[in-house]
């Protein structure tokens, strides 16, 4: 199972982002084989419109089966749900700290995005 | 004659200059309210309604049945509305200019296109005026195709004067593009003159013939007016900071009836757009 922290790093260190379309890097973590990668979301940071969208096709497209981030928007909640991909709420500091609590299990899957579209 | 109002900052008088012109203009004249996300035109003249039509953009229906999920869609639509994420493409319907280009694209004729309402065009026949404004309904954030959805009840061979909404970006790009000549009103202020130098750089790139209404003379200094000279740009009209503007404007009166002493200025703007137009060329100063 691979997951995808928001982040602005590219190592477990760096702080988790509090956006997920227009977070500049996604840190993918495979929980079997314990490793990680870094995407670039660099494209989507000065996107007009759709970066959610953008995002969710980048990290769904890289494998991933979750996120983890700060706050989602409604288009990106649709492509993510689209493609059976959960999404998880976090305030943790850093991209450590997030993957401990969902290691832990205390990261619940949202229900609906939690913020409104950015461009209307 | 095809003749666009336009500036760069927003609040410099471009509704004060497109009404006042309209009804100085002596003969039928069509004024197309092009500020499509806030057209205020109307307050100014007293017609009656004669027409409302709903305007629609035609966004994208995806035939699961038929759809094998190549994602050529996704992959043309620079947009973003249309993203293949699961077993066929999810339609973002707000983010869709209406292009077609995901039906034309898609290699299995999966999709097909349906209207999507985005506002109103309204016609009101006021006296030599005919007034055509959009009014893009409240959520909707895409201008431009209503704007075109306007201007495309311009009738040939009846002069119009196009109102057009604040700033150098699409809406105003699609409201100024094809007119014979774009009015910049500016302030002499230094917003006024950072964004005129913006909209005049636009207006160049389009090489369409354009001049300056420098409005509220007597406030801020004298760079807008230098700005004009080094550039040789025709100033065609002066309009001072006279506080009885304001308040005509603010009672929804137009500046020629309320302050008659102003009429000689409209129809002197009158007389140099026509003489620019004639001229296309850079003349500085014309008889302001």
């Amino acid at each position: 199972m691979k997951i995808a922290f928001s982040t602005s790093g590219e190592n477990l260190d760096a702080p988790l982002d509090g956006r997920f379309g227009r977070a500049s890097k996604f840190i993918l973590y495979d929980l079997e084989k314990e490793y990680f990668e870094v995407i670039d979301n660099q494209q989507n940071l000065n996107a007009a419109q759709g970066a959610g969208i953008q995002a969710a096709e980048a990290v769904v497209r890289a494998g991933a089966n979750g996120i983890v981030t700060g706050h989602c928007g409604p288009n990106a909640y649709r492509a993510l749900c689209a493609a059976g991909v959960a999404i998880y709420n976090c305030e943790a500091p850093t991209v450590a700290a997030a993957l401990t609590a969902f290691r832990a299990g205390v990261l619940l899957p949202m229900e609906s995005a939690d913020v409104e579209g950015h461009w209307v | 004659m095809i003749l666009a109002v336009a500036s760069g900052k927003g609040g410099t008088g471009k509704t004060t200059v497109s009404v006042n012109l309209a009804q100085v203009f002596g003969a039928r004249v069509q004024l197309l309210d092009c500020d499509v996300e806030e057209p205020n035109s109307h307050l100014f003249l007293k017609g009656t309604l004669r027409e409302s039509e709903i305007a629609a953009i035609r966004v994208p229906e995806v035939d699961e049945s038929l759809c094998n999920a190549c994602g050529l869609c996704s992959k043309f639509c620079q947009y973003h509305a249309i993203a293949l994420l699961g077993a066929t493409p999810l339609v973002f319907q707000e983010l869709c200019h209406g292009c077609g280009g995901c039906e034309k694209i898609c290699p299995r004729g999966a999709i097909s296109e349906k209207e999507r309402r985005i506002g109103v065009v309204e016609t009101v026949e006021a006296d030599n005026v005919t007034l055509i404004q959009g009014r893009l309904d409240v959520g909707v954030a895409m201008a431009p195709p209503l704007i075109r959805a306007v201007k495309s009840r311009l009738l040939g061979g009846v002069s119009a004067i196009l109102d057009a909404p604040p700033g150098t970006s699409c809406p105003v790009i699609a409201t100024i593009r094809g007119s014979d000549l774009v009015v910049l009103v500016t302030e002499p202020t230094p917003f006024g003159l950072h964004d005129l130098k913006l909209a005049v750089d636009m207006v160049k790139e389009l090489g369409i013939t354009f001049g300056v209404v420098v409005n509220r003379v007597g406030i801020g200094d004298d760079r807008v007016h230098r700005f004009c000279g080094e550039r040789k740009i025709p100033v065609l009209l002066e309009i001072p900071d006279d506080r009885r503007i304001a308040e005509a404007y603010s009672r929804g009166e137009l500046v020629i009836d309320a302050l008659p002493e102003y009429r000689s200025r409209f129809s002197t703007l009158l007389w140099n757009i026509k003489e620019l137009r004639g001229k296309k060329s850079g003349a500085n100063h014309v008889r302001s």
